[in-house]
């Protein structure tokens, strides 16, 4: 009995060892295309085997294009521009591109197969987003529970643009057993393109704050993949009114040096909200923008100071302040930056105070 | 019996294949490509001819696998996995040929093929015919009627399909919705076939 099944097995793995050798053997003699060479947006140059989907070999090359059906040509996703070398378009592709998409060459990468070189085109937030190595160099403690990183990226150089967020891969540590991503905005002066400032709350029992506040050390090593994020400066020339409290600062603190660094000269107010006056933090950098800048302006607003501190700023919530100063709303834009709560309590009060929606730019912290 | 009979008896298999045992609409199988792939005629056509070429041809394959290789062997409980192993290399095979042999023929079929690798309509074939004993020779007939009856209802579906992509459909009917309904009506359609042919 025994011997029988032992057998049969061994018939038909066999049976399906000889196809698989089979196929071997011919996928060396006819799928063979050599090295292919595919230049991605005129600026970098991959060599790949020739013979998979251009989809895979980009994957490969952790070129991360979106694809939600795995590369079966059933969801139309994984769209980019093929401006030589692909072929002509085919019938899978057809159901999922318009007439101005063909005449753009956009094609499938799925459905496109490495053949011979090629040349392609992908979204320029596509191509920039990647992982990148960085060694802690710096943490500095901001308030009780706010303490700003700085990672310096080993292998590359990051381009970003101000307002845009990485994520950050928490390795596996004592009180986590998985690896978790979790999303910071950057916080650095965008013209250090190796270094990554992040400005990061401890989140009580969060996985990634406590490893960071806890168990990451100056020198150790962490990855971080990104950018991302549509959060950013519009290129109007209207006044600005910042509202951040907390870790929201970091997007805020990116936006600022990036105004400085292009002499931006729009006006600008940034309304800090805290409860405490020890919740405030990087008062002198922010004094610093004040004189650096054309025409900025920090209001820190203290909901609760104590007696005792002699606090003479504005008090209260950030909404009442910017409810009582912000004057001529309507000709502001708006970039809120922070938890749900407070964002969607200020988005009411600059719609009442006559802003339209569109002039309301926000990067909720959930 | 004579190769004569053999060969009428093929084509009364085929034809029933086509019409009154449409492998899609009365066994409902090959479901997914046919519901993901059926916007266009142009594609759908297209897949069809891939399937017709895929279906005859494995089931010749796992015909002479069966009789020749499990049989004597008395592993006839194993084709279910010796079949799939089957049709995947085969069809890899012919993709990979294609690919380097013929640019035009590859376009016009060999992209289809990595699609229907895994299409069960493929492996149903294949095991009806074990099933029902088909000899050699009706086995051809009974995988290209398969085929074809696979490439009617899907081309059916794409016509469809592509009339009504500007009609107003009710937006919870729209997609999905109305292309499961429209496969039930056809299926109720070709039940009319029934009693027309008296094949097995």
């Amino acid at each position: 009995m025994i011997l029988s099944i032992f057998i049969a097995v061994v018939i038909v793995s066999s049976i399906g060892a000889a196809l698989a050798g089979l196929l071997v053997i011919s996928e060396y003699f006819f799928a063979n295309y050599g090295k292919c060479k595919i230049t991605v947006n005129d600026q970098r140059e991959i060599t790949v085997d020739g013979g998979n989907s251009l989809l895979s070999v980009l994957v490969d090359d952790k070129i991360f294009i979106p694809s939600a059906c795995g590369g079966r040509g059933t969801c139309g996703l994984c769209k980019l521009k093929a401006i030589e070398g692909a072929g002509a378009l085919l019938p899978t592709e057809e159901p999922y591109l318009d007439t101005e998409e063909r005449e753009l060459n956009v094609r499938l990468s799925c459905q496109v197969k490495v053949r011979n070189d090629l040349k392609i085109e992908i979204p320029p937030e596509l191509f920039a987003i990647r992982e990148y190595t960085c060694k802690c160099v710096d943490i500095v403690d901001l308030t009780y529970d706010i303490k700003r990183f700085r990672l310096e990226l080993l292998d590359a150089e990051i381009d970003y643009i101000p307002g845009q967020y990485v994520q950050l891969l928490t390795p596996v540590y004592q009180g986590s057993d998985e690896e978790v991503y979790r999303a910071y905005s950057i916080a650095s002066d965008p013209n250090q393109k190796n270094i990554i400032d992040l400005i990061i709350r401890l989140v009580p029992n969060g996985i990634c704050t406590t490893y960071c506040f806890n168990y990451l050390k100056v020198e150790d090593q962490i990855k971080i993949n990104g950018p991302y994020g549509d959060f950013r400066l519009s290129d109007t020339d209207a006044p600005i009114a910042f509202i951040a409290g907390g870790s929201g600062m970091a997007p805020v603190r990116c936006i600022l040096h990036h105004m400085k660094n292009t002499a931006n000269n729009r006006k600008a107010i940034y309304y800090f909200g805290a409860n405490k006056i020890k919740e405030l933090f990087l008062v002198d950098e922010m004094k610093m923008f004040e004189a650096q800048l054309n025409d900025f302006q920090f209001a820190p607003v203290i909901a609760t100071p104590e007696e005792e501190e002699n606090w003479s700023g504005q008090r209260g919530l950030v909404t009442e302040a910017v409810q009582q100063n912000l004057k001529n709303a309507s000709q502001y834009e708006a970039y809120l930056c922070g938890s749900p709560g407070m964002i969607d309590a200020s988005i009411k009060v600059l719609l009442g105070l006559g802003m339209s929606e569109e002039k309301i730019f926000y990067d909720k912290f959930e | 019996m004579n190769a004569e009979s053999q060969i009428a008896q093929a084509m009364i298999v085929c034809l029933s294949a086509v019409f009154t045992n449409n492998i899609l609409l009365t066994y409902f199988l090959g479901m997914c490509p046919f519901l993901g792939c059926s916007r266009e005629v142009k594609t759908s056509l297209g897949l069809g001819f891939a399937v017709i070429f895929v279906l005859t041809f494995t089931c010749m394959l796992n015909w002479v696998t069966y009789h020749y290789i499990l049989l004597p062997l008395g592993l006839e409980f194993f084709r279910f996995i010796l079949f799939i192993i089957t049709i995947a290399a085969f069809v890899q095979f012919v993709e990979m040929v294609l690919d380097r042999t013929s640019p035009l023929l590859y376009q016009k079929l060999g992209i289809f093929l990595p699609l229907i690798t895994v299409n069960c309509a493929i492996l149903g074939a294949s095991l009806f015919m074990v099933i029902r004993d088909y000899s050699f020779i009706v086995t051809i007939g009974y995988g290209l009627g398969s085929g074809i009856g696979w490439l009617l209802a899907i081309i059916a579906m794409a016509g469809i399909r592509q009339k009504l992509a500007n009609e107003r459909i009710p937006r919870g009917l729209q997609g999905p919705g109305i292309t499961l309904i429209i496969a039930g009506l056809m299926a109720l359609a070709f039940i009319g076939f029934t009693g027309v042919l008296q094949g097995k």
